[in-house]
């Protein structure tokens, strides 16, 4: 069913289709509208057969997941940002346990300086947890994933992040195609777990483990996640067959056929990237662009036949990892470790940053005549960089970092050091 | 061994022996059909209180629920000891997830069942209890057990109490009691050991949630401790149980004088052994001999800075004065 609405509340109604059996949630900017939207479904009980609990904490958050999840009840949980990183143990403890937990990051930069607007930080920082996460491109994609999350999530005993953009997806009202009720029972079967905490049975779930299997343990779950890049697109398949839509999958590629020059992005900047390209490819550049849905697992073999014919890559990434670049980029350099390919990183969104297509195409341009930096910082401001640096060098006592540049960008009311 | 003699009153102990009793007025740790949900075999120190401490609450509790109980357990000594895969002392449906999220997952346990139960109502009714040390509960775990008691949430939630973080080696924790030595509050400096004025009492503030049940004990006192247990279980909604384990690796006492330590802790009124029901104070046991601190503290190692060649008064009456107070606040002479 065709309706215009907010992406958290897609979100929301898609999740209630999956007749989840416990939420927890607590709330964070921009994920509040997710599980305030769920809150209301089960206490009006269109949402019935569900417990939603208000818990103290996103370490509550995920370890009330663990508990439920391990006595064999669908559950999901939302989050973003400091949030994320405040569940961290648990998050690491949900996949080693093997349950498959379903939960929405409403990806939102990580402080400090505290900032609530988008980028990939928060789940990026996770991407060693063992978790799987899938990237939504636009509100109807990330609608669609959670239905194939959980899917995903049960077959593999695997917890499924399903990353948004925040307020760029969660915040914007979009039209979408609203699943029935029929056609998600129809493609998502009931939960089975492999392991669950029953008098009937009892089992002892989380004990330590020592040096003689830790090793095959940890394996394991990596070979799961390698199976889960087999399962994902045939999934894709599946969904399509029932929703009548192209959704998921691991990769998707946007006239990348004969292209020179490929950009890699994840999330809603695809759609920047894409008219960007439409633009530039009528200018005569040989260009495409690759979109990675499936970060976790990685689609090492995937990225490098779409990568296979091309002169050069640009990972265009909301993320940093600070001392050597980026994160996308060490993942996508790793699959065409052998191809004698160019690679270049460009940082860009972070906390909000626009993305536009004016200083994307400029950037391009530039990387397609390789002349490009190997990692670049998109529309940084150089100048006020520069004289924070300097500075640095002559006084002692500079002060926040993150006020001094206001004040020097003429924010009023930031103080004088 | 051909021949045993049976003590039917142990002199000193106050315990009148179980074979004196009917069958069906027996302990449950006496009677013939006890669960053992806590296997023998596990690594715990000789003389553990924790290890007994568990067995006695854990059976009681399966006494009370037929048997259809599911336990979370923080990391612990209780954890570890009973443990490492592929051994397994416990033989009810047990899980472990991490040293300060106990409440959570017992909570996320409980709603799971509610909605099992609420899809097939036939079903036995199955119940919760989350267990850790004092380490996992009064520090760590706080956050998630206030949770869990602020909204009421379905679950027993037993402490057991050993004063420290054993199982890293015996460090202070916000339950280790002033004066006591640790590895982190060292006998040495001008005031040697675990400072005064700090620390909290967990019965105390979960009696300020208001929830339906909380009540202390010790491992001295079977019969007690399973009765809070039961009922417990008779009880909705959130419960605490507090119980005193003597620990004789951290403090210093020998093996075979746990239940001793315990009831000497009881009988000085060091540790208060009470019900409350909804925040108000129900009963508390009365001691029945009352002792000197110095009959707790000395054969303990963890105090032995008190008793040198010089024992240092002003320290022990200030732990007198401790119990003194725990003595008129909690009317333990008279019993409530
Ligand atoms: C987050 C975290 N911090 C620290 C530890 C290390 N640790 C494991 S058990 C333990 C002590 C447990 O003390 P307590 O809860 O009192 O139980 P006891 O061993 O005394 O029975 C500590 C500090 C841990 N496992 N996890
Ligand atoms: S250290 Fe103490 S609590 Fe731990 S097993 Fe030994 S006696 Fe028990
Ligand atoms: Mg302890």
């Amino acid at each position: 069913m065709l309706k215009q609405c907010e992406g958290s509340h897609a979100v929301a109604e898609a999740v209630a289709l999956c007749r989840p059996e416990v939420i927890c949630a607590y709330p964070i900017s921009p994920q509040t509208h997710i599980v305030e939207g769920l809150g209301e479904m089960v206490k009006d009980e269109t949402l019935a057969d569900c417990e939603f609990i208000n818990v103290e904490s996103e370490f509550a958050a995920m370890s009330v997941a663990i508990g439920s999840s391990a006595t064999g009840a669908r559950t999901y949980t939302a989050t973003a940002s400091q949030g994320l990183l405040f569940m961290a143990e648990a998050v690491f403890n949900a996949s080693g346990l093997g349950l498959p937990i379903v939960m929405t990051v409403a990806n939102r930069a990580i402080g400090a300086p505290i900032n609530i607007w988008n980028d990939h930080s928060d789940s990026l920082s996770m991407r060693d947890c063992g978790w799987l996460q899938l990237f939504a491109e636009t509100n109807q994609e990330a609608l669609d994933l959670h239905i194939q999350a959980f899917k995903l999530a049960e077959e593999i005993s695997l917890p499924v992040m399903v990353c948004m953009d925040g307020f760029i997806l969660t915040h914007a009202y979009e039209r979408v195609d609203m699943p029935m009720q029929a056609q998600v029972d129809a493609f998502l079967p009931a939960y089975e777990p492999r392991q669950v905490l029953d008098p009937a049975e009892p089992v002892s779930i989380g004990a330590m483990v020592g040096p003689e299997a830790f090793m095959e343990v940890r394996y394991l779950a990596h070979a799961r996640q390698v199976q889960a890049l087999e399962r994902i697109p045939q999934l894709a398949a599946e969904f399509k067959e029932i929703f009548g839509r192209d959704s998921g999958g691991l990769i998707r590629p946007y006239r990348c056929e004969d292209a020179d020059t490929i950009v890699i992005a994840m999330g809603s900047v695809l759609g920047t990237l894409k008219d960007t390209v439409d633009e530039m490819r009528e200018a005569g550049h040989k260009i495409g662009v690759l979109g990675i849905i499936s970060f976790r697992p990685f689609p090492l073999v995937a990225v490098a036949a779409a990568l296979k014919d091309c002169k050069r890559f640009v990972v265009l990434e909301k993320s940093l990892a600070v001392g050597i670049g980026g994160i996308v980029a060490t993942n996508v350099r790793m699959a065409v470790t052998s191809m004698g390919l160019k690679g270049y990183t460009v940082i860009a969104g972070l906390g909000g940053r626009a993305i536009t297509m004016k200083s994307l195409t400029a950037m391009l341009d530039k990387a397609g005549r390789d002349e490009l930096d190997l990692v670049t910082f998109l529309d940084l401001d150089w100048k006020a960089v520069n004289k924070q640096i300097e500075r640095e060098k002559t006084h002692r006592k500079t002060g926040p970092v993150a006020e001094a540049l206001l004040r020097d960008a003429g924010i009023v009311g930031a103080r004088n050091y | 061994m051909s021949f045993q003699p049976v003590k039917f009153y142990q002199t000193g102990t106050f315990t009148v022996g179980n074979r004196l009793l009917a069958p069906e007025e027996r302990s449950v740790q006496a009677s013939g059909k006890r669960f053992n949900s806590i296997n023998s075999g596990h690594r715990a120190c000789q003389g553990c209180g924790e290890a007994l401490g568990a067995r006695y609450a854990i059976d009681a509790a399966m006494e009370a629920t037929q048997g259809q109980l599911i336990a979370a357990n923080a990391t612990g000594c209780l954890e570890v000891f009973s443990t490492p895969y592929p051994e397994t002392s416990w033989q009810i449906p047990w899980i472990h997830s991490l040293f300060g999220n106990t409440a959570a997952v017992a909570t996320g346990i409980a709603a799971a069942l509610k909605i099992k139960q609420k899809k097939n109502p036939r079903a036995q009714e199955i119940r919760v209890v989350a267990q850790g040390g004092d380490g996992g509960t009064t520090d760590i775990g706080f956050g998630c057990l206030s949770g869990m008691f602020e909204r009421n949430d379905d679950v027993l939630y037993i402490c057991y109490d050993n004063g420290g973080y054993m199982n890293t080696g015996v460090q202070r924790s916000s339950a280790t009691p002033p004066a006591a030595r640790t590895a982190t509050t060292m006998a040495v400096g001008p005031e040697p050991g675990n400072a005064f004025g700090q620390g909290k009492f967990l019965p105390a503030i979960a009696m300020a949630h208001e929830i339906p049940y909380v009540a202390t004990a010790t491992v001295a006192d079977l019969r007690d401790l399973e009765a809070k247990v039961r009922r417990a279980m008779e009880i909705r909604g959130a419960r605490y149980i507090h119980i005193l384990v003597p620990c004789p690796l951290g403090w210093g006492t020998y093996s075979n004088e746990t239940i001793k330590m315990a009831r000497l802790a009881k009988e000085t009124g060091i540790f208060p052994v009470f019900e409350a029901e909804h925040g108000e104070i129900k009963s508390a046991l009365a001691i029945r001999r009352q002792l000197p601190v110095e009959d707790y503290l000395k054969p303990q190692k963890r105090y032995a800075h008190l008793f040198g060649k010089q024992p240092n008064v002003a320290v022990i009456a200030k732990l007198q004065a401790l119990a003194d107070r725990n003595i008129r606040k909690y009317k333990l002479l008279e019993g409530v």
